[in-house]
């Protein structure tokens, strides 16, 4: 079954789903939005990294992902500078840096269109096992500081008043982003990454009324868009990580229209 | 309570010498970019006394709380919270973004697991128990400060820590809140500190006062602090009045239970202060 490439791209896809759904609900929730895109776009310098130590290239991108969300929260604190300001510069220069590094190794030859809006037709056998292996580990880590991070993202204070152990919780949180990017990059490529994090959450919020409720409505949504997506860019010649990108806009779309009551 | 009466001594030293303070502070100091936002300040929360820091906005009230909470690091001094302390803290103006799906219920459990029966239990206590299944976005302001309070009793706490928590509350509300406030540490037994800008109602609910501008203005029971200079220059003369409020009220309530119209001298000296207070309204 999984000897065809569509099937494989299906079953990546919606793998990614699964996990980037409940995962985007905090990134919404904690206004993360921008902050989530600073850490994908320096998953290029995580691929650079990864080439030049001769490493696997997940373990790049989640080693300079979360070094770059540490440097975010690090700057944050002193305060010099609008939280704004310094996800601009931050976002742009390491994706920049990146594509800087990996021009500058010259012996390199490699796709970059597909590091950067995914290529998720290329996605081998070898990748369904990152993607349901680290998968699977991201949503038991979530499952696991999935109550004190609700609380710490209800109100860090009080969260903290009750014994919540904040800044651990936070930094597991992000390194669960990293991870989530590392595997997701494949599919919808390092500029795309935030949108499937974000949009099924937002599309999911309408129909929940607890964090759960929304948490599995947007793995759902997030699996609509990749069926979706796919069978669009199939049919129509499109690019597959853009086409499920406009897929779960289109989803979001329609959580928009009014529910018809039942009288 | 303003046992004290006619025994105007200013301020009093607010650090009791007994030794069983829920939260106790010496020397404590909070500097942040160069300034100091709360200098030297003394203070100690005993079990089942009401202690509320008024003072004007920027003056470091909530500064001083998250510090005796332990949420920010003092520069300066030390506090010593009593050894498995149970906070209930209740924020200053918490909002959950609507983004957020949450019910009371939800909100309520939030740090802690309880069963549904508890968590009716405590919002019965504030007033509010069929809200438990209410989504939050959809609560009026004073409704939410009651799930707030309710949440906070939750922790069967010893110390209920409450950052102006009559906040988005209309005037009748807030007199409702601080007297459930007060209502709760009579039931519970547990030490209330508080933080409040309005003199006005806090001053009836309150065991001691601590007037603060960076620094410890004055402190003492609610009667002394309302005629302190230091109070009175923070607040104005108008403030004063503040407190004669509360005693008209207090006085009034009294008569009536004991026979006030026999008394010909009692009456009038609760007319004076009747008429004294029609002109009254400062409301804020």
């Amino acid at each position: 079954m999984l000897d065809d490439f569509f099937t494989r791209a299906m079953v990546a896809g919606i793998g990614v789903a699964a996990v980037a759904g409940p995962l985007g609900c905090f990134i919404v929730w904690r206004r993360m939005a921008y902050f989530g895109d600073t850490m994908s776009h320096s998953a290029l310098m995580g691929v650079a990294l990864g080439f030049l130590l001769g490493i696997d290239l997940a373990v790049g991108v989640i080693v300079t992902a979360v070094a770059v969300a540490v440097l975010l929260v690090v700057l944050q604190r002193t305060r010099g500078m609008s939280a704004d300001t310094i996800l601009g510069i931050l976002s742009h220069s390491a994706l920049s840096l990146g594509l800087v590094a990996i021009s500058l190794m010259t012996w390199l030859r490699l796709d970059l269109m597909g590091y950067l809006f995914g290529d998720v037709l290329a996605v081998r056998v070898a990748d369904l096992w990152w993607i349901y292996g680290g998968g699977a580990l991201v949503l038991a880590a979530l499952a696991t500081i999935w109550r004190p991070l609700l609380a710490v993202t209800v109100d860090e204070d009080l969260a903290r008043a009750e014994g919540v152990p904040a800044l651990p919780v936070q930094l597991a949180f992000m390194l669960l982003i990293a991870v989530v990017i590392a595997i997701a990059m494949k599919i919808v490529g390092i500029l795309l990454i935030t949108s499937l994090l974000i949009i099924p959450a937002a599309a999911a919020r309408r129909i929940a009324r607890t964090p759960e409720q929304m948490a599995i409505g947007a793995a759902v949504a997030g699996a609509a868009a990749v069926v979706l997506g796919l069978y669009g860019s199939l049919e129509f010649d499109t690019p597959s990580g853009p086409s499920i990108v406009v897929a779960a806009a289109a989803v979001f779309a329609v959580s928009l229209l009014p529910i018809p009551r039942q009288g | 309570m303003p046992d004290s009466r006619g025994l105007p001594q200013g301020a009093v030293d607010i650090r009791s010498k007994r030794p069983a303070a829920l939260v106790s502070a010496t020397g404590l100091g909070v500097r942040r970019g160069g300034h100091w936002l709360v200098r030297n300040i003394a203070l100690d929360v005993m079990p089942g006394e009401v202690v509320t820091v008024i003072g004007p906005n920027g003056g470091g009230k909530t500064t001083l709380l998250r510090a005796l909470l332990g949420l920010i690091r003092p520069t300066a001094g030390t506090v010593r919270r009593q050894a498995g302390l149970r906070v209930g803290y209740v924020p200053q103006r918490l909002t959950i973004d609507r983004v957020l799906p949450l019910t009371v219920h939800r909100l309520m459990t939030l740090t802690v697991r309880r069963p549904r029966q508890a968590v009716e239990t405590a919002l019965g206590e504030t007033g509010i128990a069929d809200l438990i299944d209410h989504r939050v976005e959809t609560l009026s302001g004073g409704e939410f400060q009651r799930v707030m309070l309710a949440r906070a009793l939750l922790m069967e706490p010893d110390l209920l820590v409450l950052d102006e928590p009559v906040q988005g509350v209309d005037f009748a509300g807030e007199a409702d809140l601080y007297r459930l406030i007060a209502e709760i540490r009579n039931r519970h037994g547990c030490g209330v500190l508080m933080v409040s800008h309005d003199l006005h109602v806090v001053m009836a609910s309150t065991d001691r006062v601590l007037c603060l501008n960076q620094h410890v203005c004055c402190a003492g029971q609610p009667h002394d602090i309302s005629r302190h200079p230091e109070y009175l220059r923070l607040f104005g003369p108008r403030a004063a009045q503040a407190y004669a409020v509360y005693e008209h009220h207090h006085d009034h309530a009294h008569a009536l239970s004991g026979e006030v119209v026999r008394f010909p001298g009692c009456d009038h000296d609760h007319h004076g202060q009747h008429h004294h207070n029609h002109g009254e309204p400062d409301r804020r």
